[in-house]
């Protein structure tokens, strides 16, 4: 049986929500994944029952919790949805104790304690009952979370940018932490952030979020292997798109780099754009070769700028459209090549993402920004 | 030295305080999420006997509870009760008098607090009453308690407005700022002066009080943070 659908729309100012998903296993960790803006946090508080959305529907195990043409709104009491708050949102004045048996289930005093303790016992807590929060570290603020969301035993857990106050090692910690947990967790989960990274380690499938619309549901792997939109293709970490048009037979003429390339992927109607991941073109100095040797998808480039990152060395090249590409590779593979000025990049036709634009062009402009104010400020290398 | 006015001030201050500390979280809590329009207009009618001179209240007060007049007149007639120049009628006073400063900061207090406490404890199935008693109170304690302290030491200072509503009658009515003026106004000097001297104390107290209260949860604070 579906866990969860959710269909809503809602209005705010200018800005307007129209998210729709669905969680088809009682186990699956579901993403919500966008940048900073997009609706993510709105559309979790509407699922909670926070905010209510303008119209649609919101159905958990077959429990209406919201339905905008039945007039069913339930009070978030009723909704029993757990929800992991970005700051974890403990009662401050409460110790660790308190907290957990505020949530917790159960028809008799003795129950809930009980279930309290052994949330807290579960989650590690033993011998901090009587902290306050601000007492804790933030690794056991967010245990502490956890078993007061668990101890309410909710049908669903929401997860809102859970490691967005921490960093470095403490937040590699908990996330190997949070993973166990909700894999142990019997009922779905929704995690909102907008770290790819974080959502391919810890989700299965993923709901890209673009300025408030939802794209289809996939599952990581789909969403890494080959994004649909360009939302998706941009949020999963690409860092090349141009705009394109189908210019013949899986051929696809790519505007803002002045070249047709080839694609081995299924091109959909209505294609807007093209992306190549940075990591994936095979690169050759121009004089090493002769371009007609290397086939098809062969990019001519000027080297614009080179940059030394920690592990890799990221190149700047303008192609012959104008647009700058970016190429990311080991360092030892950048030395070999000799550091040429001229650089032929090939992609291999399996490289060549053809992607659809939902909404405007604003996301592609910001990324070509992004590319300009690296490769431009320089050309002294 | 007749203590008569320490008493009547004292009970008049403090059952004042009870009523504007009950009115004055209410009403902070429905102003603190009404819509900005509503909130503009509560706020000026709330916080307007702040900036009133007492006189003005006391006028106010008096055209609606003195015994000819519609309020008055009516609990006149149906509990038999005078509302105006009994040592009650000087809680009508400082009620209002005092309500603006408990209003003002539980208001502040509760805008500062952050909803996501109150949205959780929803959340995990816990009804509002128990949110904004248990949750929202706690985690505004210190502005509760400045705004109370605060109506407290106005009530108790009051004058202007009491000594229209309630008069002052030796023995009945009287309180120690109205008892201050008529003993200056008679001549009495040295009992003034004594007078003078209980006030002072009081406030002193008061104020000594509150600070304690301040540096005690602020030190609090710091111990949370720093472990």
């Amino acid at each position: 049986m579906t866990v969860l659908e959710v269909d809503i729309t809602k209005r705010l100012g200018s800005f307007s929500l129209d998210v729709s998903f669905s969680i088809e296993r009682p186990d699956e960790i579901m993403a919500l994944l966008g940048p900073s803006g997009c609706g993510k946090s709105m559309t979790l508080k509407c699922i909670a029952g926070i905010e209510r959305p303008d119209a649609g529907r919101i159905v958990l195990g077959g429990r209406t919790l919201f339905d905008s043409s039945a007039h069913i709104n339930l009070p978030p009491q009723q909704r029993h949805v757990g929800y992991l708050f970005q700051s974890y949102a403990l009662f401050p004045t409460m110790t660790v104790e308190q907290n957990v048996r505020a949530g917790a289930a159960g028809s008799t005093r003795e129950e809930r304690a009980e279930r309290a303790a052994r949330e807290i016992a579960a989650m590690r807590l033993g011998g901090l009952e009587h902290h306050k929060p601000a007492q804790l570290s933030g690794g056991q603020q967010q245990r502490c979370a956890m078993a007061r969301i668990l101890a309410s035993n909710p049908k669903l857990i929401l997860l809102d940018e859970p490691f967005s106050a921490l960093d470095g090692y403490l937040r590699w910690q908990l996330e190997l932490e949070l993973t166990d947990v909700l894999r142990g967790f019997p009922g779905g989960a929704v995690y909102v952030s907008h770290n790819r990274d974080e959502v391919y380690r810890m989700c299965d499938t993923v709901c890209v979020l673009d300025c408030g619309r939802s794209d289809a549901k996939v599952s990581v792997h789909e969403l890494f292997a080959s994004p649909a939109t360009l939302a998706a293709a941009l949020i999963s970490g690409c860092k090349n798109v141009s705009r394109a048009h189908v210019a013949g037979p899986g051929l696809l003429a790519c505007e803002d780099w002045g070249v047709a390339l080839r694609t081995s992927l299924p091109v959909p109607e209505g294609v807007t754009h093209v992306g190549i991941r940075a990591h994936y073109f095979e690169a050759h100095a121009a004089g090493d070769v002769a371009a007609g040797a290397l086939g098809g998808n062969a990019i001519p480039c000027t080297v614009e700028r080179v940059i030394d990152s920690t592990f890799s060395t990221i190149v700047m090249a303008r192609t012959p459209g104008g647009a700058l590409l970016r190429y990311e590779c080991e360092k030892g593979a950048w030395a070999a090549l000799g550091n040429p000025a001229q650089l032929v990049l090939v992609a291999p036709p399996q490289t060549v993402m053809p992607l659809v634009s939902a909404s405007n062009d604003k996301m592609n402009d910001t990324i070509a920004m992004d590319n300009e104010e690296i490769g431009g400020a320089s050309h002294a290398r | 030295m007749d203590w008569y006015p320490l008493l009547n001030s004292l009970r008049i201050a403090a059952i004042s305080t009870v009523v504007v500390y009950l009115l004055g979280i209410w009403l902070a809590d429905v102003v603190a999420r009404a819509p900005r329009v509503v909130k503009g207009i509560l706020d000026v009618v709330l916080t307007l006997p702040l900036v009133l001179p007492p006189t003005v209240v006391g006028y106010l007060l008096l055209v609606l509870l003195g015994p000819r007049r519609p309020i008055g007149a009516w609990v006149m007639g149906v509990f038999g009760v005078r509302l105006t120049m009994t040592w009650c009628s000087a809680i009508f006073a400082t009620v209002v008098v005092s309500f603006p400063l408990m209003y003002r900061t539980a208001r502040g207090a509760f805008e500062s607090f952050d909803q996501s406490l109150a949205d959780a404890g929803r959340t995990l199935g816990k009804s509002n009453v128990w949110v904004f008693w248990r949750v929202k109170m706690p985690a505004c304690r210190q502005g509760i308690i400045a705004g109370s302290v605060l109506a407290f030491a106005r009530a108790l200072g009051e004058y202007g407005a009491t000594s229209m509503v309630a008069g002052y009658t030796p023995g009945a009515t009287a309180t120690i700022s109205t008892t201050v003026y008529q003993l200056w106004r008679t001549g009495e000097d040295g009992l003034a002066f004594q007078w003078v001297l209980v006030n002072l104390a009081i406030s002193a107290v008061v104020l000594l009080a509150m600070n304690m209260l301040e540096a005690r949860s602020r030190s609090a604070r710091v111990r949370g943070s720093a472990a």
